[in-house]
C-alpha cells in the first residue's frame, strides 16, 4: 500500500444519511475481476441516467467536484453488504478521506484495508467542513494524518481521534499482509516444524 | 494438559503467533481457490509484486461460472463476464504456479468436491477458500472455513490468516437412522432445529452413534451445511472411515508417511471431560425425511408436516414467514407432499457425489420423470461422472429423462445459464433456498437426492418412505 501523506483537495459534500454500499458500488458491477477500474461506477444509479448519460446535477459530475479526493457525508456512510467493492470504488475514483459523524463497521475496516482514512467528527463540525466543501474547486481542505487535523480553506483547523495502531499503518503504507510479512521468519520457522512432524502437508 | 476439544487441537497446532489481545496467525495447510472471489486477490499480488508463498499447498479449480453442457471447451458459449473470469482464473493459476484443473481435466469439478476427492483434504488440515461452504472439509476432522477477498490475497502470499478463536459447539445425534433417512435430513432437521444463527460464533462439532454410521459423502454432506446454521466451521472427528477413504487417494501421503499421518490423525478426537460452550441433542430415530418450505433453510420440516402458519412463529420471523409463503406462492395448511414440482436439480456441493447419484439411481430405475418434467444431474466433479458412466448410473438418468449434465455448480446458484424461471418451482439437493438463489423469482426447496428423484417422478413433493413401500406391493 501507498503511504499515505499530508494532502489538500477537492471536498465534496454529499449530506444523505446512510449512503449504503449499494448505492456506492450497485451489484451489476461485482462480476468484475479486478478492484480497480470501479472509479467509473461509483454511485452509478445516482450518477447516470439509464442511458448511461452524466445526471449533471449529482455532485461528482459537476465540474468543481470531478476530482475531488474527500468527500464529507450524512451520517452513517457505508452500511449494507459488506462488499470490499465499495472502498476499492471509491479509492479507484481518487477518494482518499471520508469525513462522517459515523461509519458502518465493516466498511471502516475496509478502509484501512484500502489505504483510506474514514474520519469521524462531531456533527459541528461536519457542518462547518461541509459548507466548506459547498464552495467547490477553490476551497481546498487539507488533511494531515501526522497531526490528526482537518484544516478548512479559511485556515479553520480540527482534530480527530484514530486508533494509533491503524495510523501508524496507514503513514507506513502497510496492510495486513505488510503486517504479517514482519512476522515472516516465525512462517518459515513454522513450516521447518510441520516439515519435521507432518511432512505429509 | 488441561482437556481438549478437536477443534482446540487443531487450531493449537496450527498457531504460528498469538497477539497480546489473543488474535493468532494460524498455518493454512491447503487453500482453495475459485474464479468468482479470487480475481482481485491475485490482481494485489502483482500490483505489490508479492508472489503466492505456497503454490504447492494451493489449488485451483473453475467451478462457479463454468457451463455443464457439452462443448464447453468453447468459450463462446460462456456469457462475456463469466469468460473472463475463467480467463482470469486460468491466467493467474499459470501464472502464480499453482495446482490447477482446468474445464478440459477430467479432475475438474466443484471446489469441496474436487479437495477431498484428490486427497488433498485430510484429517487435521487448516483449509479455506474463498467460499461460505469451505466449511464441507470439515468432515475429515479439517478445521475448514471461507474467508474474503482481502484474505484470499493474505494467504495467497502469507500462508496464514489472522484469526480469533470461535466457541465450541458440540451436536450430537444419538442412535441409528430410520430407513429413507439420509445425512441430509439430518442436516435440515439440526438447522431447523438450532435455526440459521444459532451457531454464530461457534465452531459445531458433530458426533454420536448416528455420524459414526455415515460414510464420508453423508458427513461431506452435513459439514457443508454448518454455515447455514451460522458456524464457522463444522468438524467430524476422522475414524477408520476416514482412514480407509484418504487412503490412496492422489494427494494423500503413502507408505511409512501414511503410517506416521495415521498415528497423529488417530489422537485427533475431543477429550471427554473437553469444554463445551453450548450442545444440542437430537435423537437419531425421531429424524424424518425433511423438506424446506420457505427461503431460508432454517424453514425444515418433516415430509409429513403441512405449510406452516406465519403466526405460529414469534417475533420478526412472523413477518419473515409471511413474505417467505408469499414468494413461494403456497398457504398455510397445504400439505407438503400435495406441492406441484416444474424443475428436479440433483448436484452441488452438499449432494453431488457419487454416493448421491447412487440413491437417485435407485429410485430411478426403470422409470420415467412425469411428462412435461425439468430434470437435471450435475454431477460434482469429472471424476465423479465417470465413475456414474461407468456404474451404469448414466444411462439409468437418461433414461428415465434426465439431462446428464458436465461438473460445476450450475443451478446451486445460476450463475451460469442454468436458471430457474420467476415462478418456477425446483426440488433441489443444494444448500440454499434464498429468494432468487436459483433464478430470479425462482422457487427452492431443498432435500435429499432420493427425494428428488422421487419427485420428478410424481411431479410432486413425496415421502421417500411411502414411495418405497408403494414400489414393495
Ligand atoms: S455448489 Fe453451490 S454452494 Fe457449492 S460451491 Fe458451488 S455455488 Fe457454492
Amino acid at each position: 500500500m501507498e503511504k499515505f501523506e499530508k494532502f489538500s483537495g477537492v471536498a465534496a459534500p454529499m449530506p444523505l444519511v446512510n449512503i449504503d454500499t449499494d448505492m456506492i458500488i450497485p451489484k451489476q458491477y461485482l462480476k468484475t475481476i479486478k478492484r480497480s477500474g470501479l472509479g467509473v461506477s461509483a454511485f452509478a444509479e445516482m450518477r447516470y441516467d439509464d442511458e448511461g448519460n452524466e445526471i449533471p446535477d449529482f455532485v461528482l459530475n459537476k465540474p468543481a467536484y470531478r476530482d475531488s479526493q474527500i468527500i464529507v457525508a450524512g451520517d452513517n456512510f457505508g452500511c449494507g453488504s459488506s462488499r470490499e467493492h465499495a472502498p476499492w470504488a471509491l479509492a479507484d475514483f481518487g477518494i482518499k478521506v471520508v469525513i462522517s459523524t459515523s461509519f458502518a463497521d465493516i466498511f471502516y475496516n475496509n478502509c484501512f484495508k484500502n489505504g483510506m482514512l474514514p474520519i469521524v467528527m462531531p456533527q459541528e463540525v461536519v457542518d462547518v467542513l461541509m459548507q466548506d466543501a459547498e464552495k467547490g474547486q477553490n476551497a481546498r481542505i487539507e488533511v494531515d494524518l501526522e497531526a490528526q487535523t482537518v484544516t478548512t480553506s479559511e485556515g479553520e483547523s480540527f482534530t480527530f481521534e484514530l486508533d494509533p495502531f491503524r495510523k501508524h499503518c496507514l503513514l507506513e503504507g502497510l496492510d495486513d499482509i505488510g503486517l504479517t510479512l514482519e512476522k515472516a521468519t516465525a512462517i518459515d520457522t513454522f513450516e521447518g516444524q510441520i516439515a519435521q512432524s507432518r511432512p505429509w502437508v | 494438559m488441561s482437556p481438549k476439544t478437536l477443534y482446540d487441537k487443531i487450531w493449537d497446532a496450527h498457531v504460528v503467533h498469538q497477539a497480546e489481545d489473543g488474535t493468532c496467525l494460524l498455518y493454512i495447510d491447503r487453500h482453495l481457490v475459485h474464479e468468482v472471489t479470487s480475481p482481485q486477490a491475485f490482481e494485489g499480488l502483482r500490483m505489490s509484486g508479492r508472489k503466492v508463498r505456497a503454490p504447492e499447498r494451493t489449488i485451483a479449480v473453475p467451478d462457479h461460472n463454468v457451463p455443464t453442457t457439452e462443448g464447453r471447451d468453447n468459450p463462446e458459449t460462456m456469457p462475456e463476464d463469466s469468460r473472463i473470469q475463467v480467463a482470469a482464473l486460468d491466467k493467474n493459476a499459470r501464472d502464480f504456479g499453482v495446482n490447477y484443473y482446468p474445464v478440459s481435466d477430467i479432475r475438474q469439478g466443484i471446489v469441496h468436491i474436487v479437495g477431498p476427492e484428490n486427497g488433498w483434504t485430510l484429517p487435521g488440515m487448516t483449509v479455506v477458500c474463498g467460499d461460505s461452504h469451505t466449511a464441507t472439509h470439515g468432515a475429515f476432522g479439517a478445521l475448514a472455513h471461507g474467508i474474503g477477498t482481502s484474505e484470499v490475497e493474505h494467504v495467497l502470499a502469507t500462508q496464514t490468516l489472522i484469526q480469533s478463536k470461535s466457541k465450541n459447539m458440540k451436536v450430537e445425534i444419538t442412535g441409528k437412522l430410520a430407513p429413507g433417512v439420509t445425512a441430509k435430513d439430518v442436516v435440515l432437521t439440526i438447522i431447523g432445529h438450532t435455526g440459521t444463527g444459532g451457531g454464530t460464533g461457534y465452531v459445531i462439532e458433530y458426533c454420536g452413534e448416528a455420524i459414526r454410521s455415515l460414510s464420508m459423502e453423508g458427513r461431506m454432506t452435513i459439514c457443508n451445511m454448518a454455515i447455514e446454521g451460522g458456524a464457522r466451521a463444522g468438524l467430524i472427528a476422522p475414524d477408520q472411515t476416514t482412514f480407509d477413504y484418504v487412503k490412496g487417494r492422489t494427494h494423500a501421503p503413502k507408505g511409512a508417511q501414511f503410517e506416521a499421518a495415521l498415528d497423529w490423525w488417530k489422537t485427533l478426537y475431543s477429550d471427554d471431560d473437553a469444554h463445551w460452550d453450548k450442545v444440542v441433542t437430537i435423537r437419531g430415530e425421531d429424524i424424518a425425511p425433511t423438506v424446506t418450505w420457505g427461503t431460508s433453510p432454517e424453514d425444515a420440516l418433516p415430509v409429513t408436516a403441512e405449510v406452516p402458519a406465519p403466526e405460529s412463529f414469534k417475533g420478526g420471523k412472523v413477518e419473515a414467514a409471511r413474505r417467505s409463503l408469499d414468494y413461494m406462492g403456497l398457504t398455510p395448511g397445504q400439505k407438503l407432499t400435495d406441492i406441484e414440482i416444474d424443475t428436479v436439480f440433483i448436484g452441488s456441493c452438499t449432494n453431488g457425489r457419487i454416493e448421491d447419484l447412487r440413491a437417485a439411481a435407485e429410485v430411478l430405475k426403470g422409470r420415467k420423470v412425469k411428462e412435461g418434467m425439468r430434470a437435471m444431474i450435475v454431477p460434482g466433479s469429472g471424476l465423479v461422472r465417470a465413475q456414474a458412466e461407468e456404474e451404469g448410473l448414466a444411462e439409468i438418468f437418461k433414461e428415465a429423462g434426465f439431462e446428464w449434465r458436465l461438473a460445476g455448480c450450475s443451478m446451486c446458484l445460476a450463475m451460469n445459464p442454468d436458471q430457474l424461471a420467476p415462478g418456477e418451482r425446483c426440488a433441489a439437493t443444494s444448500n440454499r433456498n434464498f429468494e432468487g438463489r436459483q433464478g430470479r423469482g425462482g422457487r427452492t426447496h431443498l432435500m435429499s437426492p432420493a427425494m428428488a428423484a422421487a419427485a420428478a417422478i410424481t411431479g410432486r413433493i413425496t415421502d421417500i418412505r411411502e414411495f418405497t413401500a408403494a414400489e414393495a406391493v
